[in-house]
């Protein structure tokens, strides 16, 4: 079978930021902000990211156990997203969750037996003789012993309730698990039995994982591909090996970078990352890493390096933000004494030692647009300045929002997210017969056809906002015989179509990687 | 070489617990020499923490008591001082960073009011040159807008951030000695690398030594001068970062290494069985139920002394199989170091095996 397991289209859970009695929004969080993903059977697909980045809350919508605000989660041919609760019951006992803490997450008073068999009551095993089998059988498969059923949770160590935890998760034979930093709370000696039993139990049980973790070594240990978010968003997928070696995206080189590695003769040669992860509540504009990004991309206008093209724009970032506190530098340049009297150009060079700048830009008119700007923070109008530096040092990452593009492939961002969306609609239809695809699709494609004639090519091209041509010859085929099978309310095939041509691809989000 | 700063001999930390006596730190002894950083590592309940804690007697007492042992800091034998003899160095010349920064700081005063307390407890000085103080310490840890932020609340800050403030308290008094237990543990990669540079850039420019306690090989590869590995309350290995890396000689310190996951080298393998128990601990090495090299000898008696590896007196691990005449290749295998111009250990049998 070609089709994935989970397809997730879109998914986005956003948290209202309330204030007062009446509990008006006066914000929202963007914990998640349209990410799509897909995962296969037996596969082990990783999330990874810093903390607050969202890859918990990906797992917690995707399975509804918190109800996403946007977006398409289709699960064997079923949109999640619109089941009811009796559905969302039987989806349940499909999709399984381990959580990170091993100790929080078992009754204290339920003997290891009753946690693990709870599931099976839950889901109406009456047979108290038939729960106690499975949980016996269960038990000893993830390396304890039947007889450990009647203990308790405090006669464990951490590394044995993980195991209890899996077992309890895989007690009603789920097709999906979702390992939640499954051995972050672990020590590392007893981290890798955990990450081997993940890796035996997936084999023997045909399951997709979803591992989430913010430890790119347990990630390339046990996943086949790997999706790294940044602030709500995936900047990149590829398989583990592939992410490991060629890392496309700069975050996640700087992810990688930051990973200290248990050799001391390559110490300090990761890359400098600065700042903190912004608030998802006021994500960037643009691509949401250029606040940090250490490859951020120089405005074309100016023959200046990376380096200090990152120093320019964390002083217009900062100038912005209200961050230069005038009063400070003055008095930082006047050698602690009354920061009236400091020299104007004592506090220029503060400034520019402070930010990491030259003592003069190599480029003349960046300079002379920033010594402009340096002059207005001296008399103290930063508003002015901020102005300036806005003006004189845009870059393309701030302005433009850079979408997920396939690498093997010619086509653009948008192209391939009207693919994927198509896609994900066509999932939810492969068990429907040819009449309701035919009707889904006259309701889908209402808006683009006019009263006389019917669904045509023109009409689902436009309804899913597929160009005619795609950039990709590749593409343009299989999207022109998946349109051609739907129109014959064929959806499986037309499905399994897009599936097999844009099977896993490796996809990365940045300007750096983009093709126009 | 000059006077370490810290000498620590034969410590013994003892928990009285309702189970029993339990030997949280059993004759352990290393230095930590002036503006050097020494790791700590182990796994949790290897006695790492309270080791570091017994330094400045930070352990609850009872149940905790320092049972014997020497720490020498400085010339002075800090077990022998009284407690008020103890708070004055405490904070002062040997400053603490802790895990999680959350629970160093108090909620409800402003970091720079907690900063300013922390100076002035310590030095004779006035509350705005404390201030001044504050805010440079701040700039110095890298928190930007230092001067607006020196009155925000421990809350309105990250978990990096809070990690930096609480760093520019422990540095508020300049000490000789900075014993950061798990300082970067809470904190993401790429803050935790932040906050890795940071230290090691704030002991070039204070000039002091640091004792870093972690169970994370990566952050001791990127930071350590010298490692002490430890285990069950007993040193296993001791010795300069290059050596404990490149030639691991102590079974358990190879397993330890063979454990990280997701160094490209196929497969992590676990240290298989789990920690003995602590009010009940074998006898011989600690580490010999889970150890693939265990024989008799390992068994019976008590914890191996320290033998120096291939004659190397700065180097040294305590398992039977590099006492003089044993044979450590049986732990290292193909790879085993020839014997170097020092001293021969063995000669014979090592000879044999090549």
């Amino acid at each position: 079978m070609t089709r994935p397991l989970l397809d997730v289209e879109g998914l986005v859970k956003h948290y209202p930021v309330t204030e007062g009695v009446l509990r008006n929004e006066v914000g929202r969080v963007r914990a998640v902000d349209g990410v799509s993903f897909t995962v296969d059977r037996g596969e082990t697909l990783g999330l990874v990211g810093e903390s607050g980045c969202g890859k918990s809350t990906v797992a917690t919508t995707a399975l509804r156990l918190e109800e996403p605000t946007h977006g398409h989660v289709v699960f064997d041919g079923e949109d999640v997203t619109e089941y009811g609760e009796k559905a969302l019951k039987r989806f349940r006992r499909r999709a399984q969750i381990v959580f990170q803490d091993p100790t929080s997450s078992f009754d204290p008073r339920m003997s290891i037996g009753e946690s693990v068999a709870e599931p099976l009551r839950v889901h109406g095993m009456r047979d108290r003789e038939r729960r106690r089998r499975i949980v016996g059988d269960l038990l000893e498969r993830v390396g304890l012993e039947a007889a450990d059923m009647d203990r308790y949770p405090h006669e464990f160590s951490g590394g044995m309730k993980q195991r209890v935890g899996l077992a309890r998760a895989l007690v009603i034979n789920p097709d999906l698990i979702v390992a939640d930093e499954p051995v972050s709370a672990l020590d590392v000696s007893v981290q890798a039995d955990i990450l081997d039993l993940i890796e035996e139990l997936q084999a023997e049980f045909g399951l997709a994982i979803i591992v989430i973790s913010h430890d790119m070594g347990v990630v390339r240990e046990v996943c086949d591909r790997v999706a790294v978010m940044y602030l709500g968003e995936i900047v990149e997928t590829a398989p583990t090996e592939q992410l490991f070696e060629d890392p496309q995206h700069p975050y996640t080189r700087a992810l990688l970078g930051s990973t200290p590695v248990a050799d001391p003769r390559r110490r300090g040669q990761g890359t400098k990352l600065t700042g903190d992860v912004p608030s998802p509540s006021d994500p960037p504009p643009g691509c949401r890493f250029h606040t940090r990004c250490p490859e951020v991309i120089p405005d074309e206008a100016y023959d200046i390096d990376a380096g200090t093209w990152r120093s320019v724009l964390n002083l217009r970032l900062r100038t912005t933000s209200g961050g230069i506190d005038v009063e400070a530098v003055r008095t930082y340049a006047a050698g602690g004494d009354d920061p009236e009297a400091a020299e104007p150009e004592a506090v220029r060079a503060a400034i520019r030692e402070e930010f990491d700048l030259p003592a003069e830009l190599p480029d003349r008119r960046a300079e002379e647009a920033l010594s402009g700007a340096l002059d207005r923070i001296v008399v103290g109008d930063t508003e002015g300045a901020a102005e300036r530096l806005a003006d004189a040092f845009p870059t393309v990452c701030r302005r433009e929002r850079p979408g997920l593009v396939p690498e093997e492939t010619d086509l653009s961002a948008d192209e391939w997210a009207a693919i994927k969306r198509f896609r994900t609609w066509l999932a939810t239809l492969v068990d429907a017969d040819a009449d309701r695809v035919i009707d889904r699709l006259d309701r889908r494609c209402a808006a683009e056809t006019d009263r006389e004639g019917g669904v045509d090519r023109l009409a689902v091209r436009a309804a899913f906002r597929l160009p005619e041509p795609l950039s990709d010859s590749d593409a343009e085929r299989s999207v022109g015989a998946a349109i051609d099978a739907l129109l014959a309310g064929k959806a499986a095939d037309a499905a399994d179509e897009l599936y097999d041509t844009f099977g896993p691809l490796r996809e990365s989000a940045c300007h750096l990687n983009r093709r126009d | 070489m000059t006077e370490p700063l810290l000498t620590i001999r034969d410590l013994r930390t003892v928990f009285h617990t309702d189970e029993g006596l339990v030997r949280a730190v059993d004759g352990v002894s290393f230095d930590v020499g002036r503006g050097e950083t020494v790791c700590l590592v182990g796994e949790s309940g290897s006695g790492k923490t309270v080791t570091g804690e017994s330094i400045t007697r930070l352990i609850r007492t009872p149940p905790g008591d320092i049972a014997g042992g020497e720490i020498v800091f400085d010339g002075r034998d800090l077990t022998t001082l009284s407690d008020d003899e103890l708070r004055e160095l405490r904070g002062d010349r040997i400053a603490h960073v802790f895990q999680n920064p959350q629970g160093a700081l108090n909620p409800v005063y402003t970091v720079g009011w907690q900063i300013v307390e922390a100076i002035q407890l310590h030095q004779d000085v006035t509350r705005a040159t404390a201030r001044e103080r504050g805010i440079d310490l701040l700039d110095r840890v890298g928190i930007p807008e230092a001067t607006r932020r020196f009155d925000d609340y421990p809350h309105e800050f990250s978990g990096g951030m809070k990690q930096r403030v609480s760093l520019a308290m422990a540095l508020a008094t300049n000490p000789d000695l900075l014993i950061a237990d798990e300082p970067t543990t809470a904190l993401d990669v790429t803050i935790q690398n932040q906050i890795l540079r940071l230290l090691s850039e704030l002991q070039a420019e204070f000039d002091m030594s640091i004792l870093l306690i972690t169970h994370d090989l990566g952050v001791v590869a990127e930071v350590a001068d010298r490692v002490v590995v430890m285990y069950a309350g007993k040193v296993m290995e001791r010795g300069g970062v290059f050596d404990v890396f490149e030639r691991p000689s102590h079974p358990y310190t190879r397993a330890l290494l063979d454990c990280l996951p997701g160094r490209g080298t196929g497969g992590a393998r676990s240290i298989g069985g789990k920690l003995p128990p602590p009010t009940d601990p074998p006898d011989g090495c600690r580490f010999h139920p889970r150890c693939e090299h265990a024989v008799d000898a390992c068994r019976a008696g008590e914890q191996p002394p320290a033998y120096p590896v291939d004659g190397d007196d700065d180097h040294v691990v305590s398992c039977v199989h590099y006492e003089p005449g044993g044979d450590p290749s049986v732990v290292r295998g193909e790879e085993a170091a020839p014997t170097d111009g020092g001293r021969p250990v063995g000669g014979d049998t090592e000879e044999d095996d090549r």
